[in-house]
């Protein structure tokens, strides 16, 4: 099942305390746009828990949000950019912590699938240029017209 | 001989393993080493221990193994992947 990146998934300047609220509206977000179910968010939320997603990446920290496959409904990713960076602990760490200023919220309905999807999210994390064009640009619909490009994803 | 096992493991098992998983294939075959990659959630590892000779992950493990643990968060953010690749290798040979 082809994943989709659709334009009311795509959070600009999102506005929030801590990386649980913004989280939570994310996975608000999507259950609104049925994308996902009602249990999504809470799995989202406790998943961040026990296995943080913030990745060390530079210019800027972003977290690849993510939770298992039987919350969602039709597989998606939403996009969020934080008004103001927040903390997240870094994968596969107890306590080190990268300040996040996008996120990246995978709503996978398979497992071990999507590799090219994930291969090239990962390349676009690593890439100073799309970074920077994903903290500065301000027309939602440019953002998804370039993760569908970067990702090779229909909308 | 039975064949070298090798877990690769994410909390979920869909999204980073799945990343992690083709590294290390990509890895093994660069280096002519052979091994079996079973791919799964941190939770499943027990039931696999007994057969694997090392695992690779992106989570902390919960609890000692009997094997070998590899982080691979490098290989998500590509930063000392070398580093990465030498740990395994020096498992697996």
């Amino acid at each position: 099942m082809q994943i989709t990146i659709n334009e009311k998934l795509i959070l600009l300047d999102l506005v929030g305390a801590d990386k649980t609220i913004l989280l939570g509206k994310m996975a608000d977000n999507l259950y609104e746009n049925k994308f996902v179910k009602n249990t999504f968010k809470n799995a989202i939320l406790e998943r961040e828990k026990i296995f943080p997603t913030g990745l060390p990446t530079q210019p800027y920290g972003v977290a690849i949000p993510h939770t298992d496959i039987e919350h969602v409904n039709i597989p998606a990713i939403s996009i969020a950019r934080f008004k103001k960076p927040v903390k997240f602990i870094v994968m596969g760490e107890k306590d080190a912590t990268v300040l996040v200023k996008l996120a990246f919220m995978l709503a996978m309905k398979e497992k071990h699938t999507q590799l090219n999807m994930l291969q090239k999210l990962m390349a676009v994390l690593q890439d100073k240029d799309a970074l920077d064009f994903l903290v500065t640009e301000q027309n939602s619909r440019l953002v998804k017209i370039f993760m569908q490009e970067k990702l090779k994803l229909k909308g | 001989m039975a064949e070298k096992v090798v877990l690769v493991a994410c909390g979920t098992g869909i999204a980073t393993s799945t990343v992690v998983c083709k590294k290390v294939e990509e890895l093994l075959k660069e280096n002519n080493v052979s091994a079996k990659i079973i791919q799964c959630k941190i939770a499943e590892v027990g039931s696999y221990e007994e057969q694997a000779s090392l695992l690779v992950t992106t989570t902390i493990p919960p609890r000692e193994y009997k094997i070998p643990v590899v982080k691979a968060l490098n290989y998500l953010t590509n930063m000392n992947t070398e580093k990465t690749d030498k740990e395994i290798l020096n498992v697996l040979r």
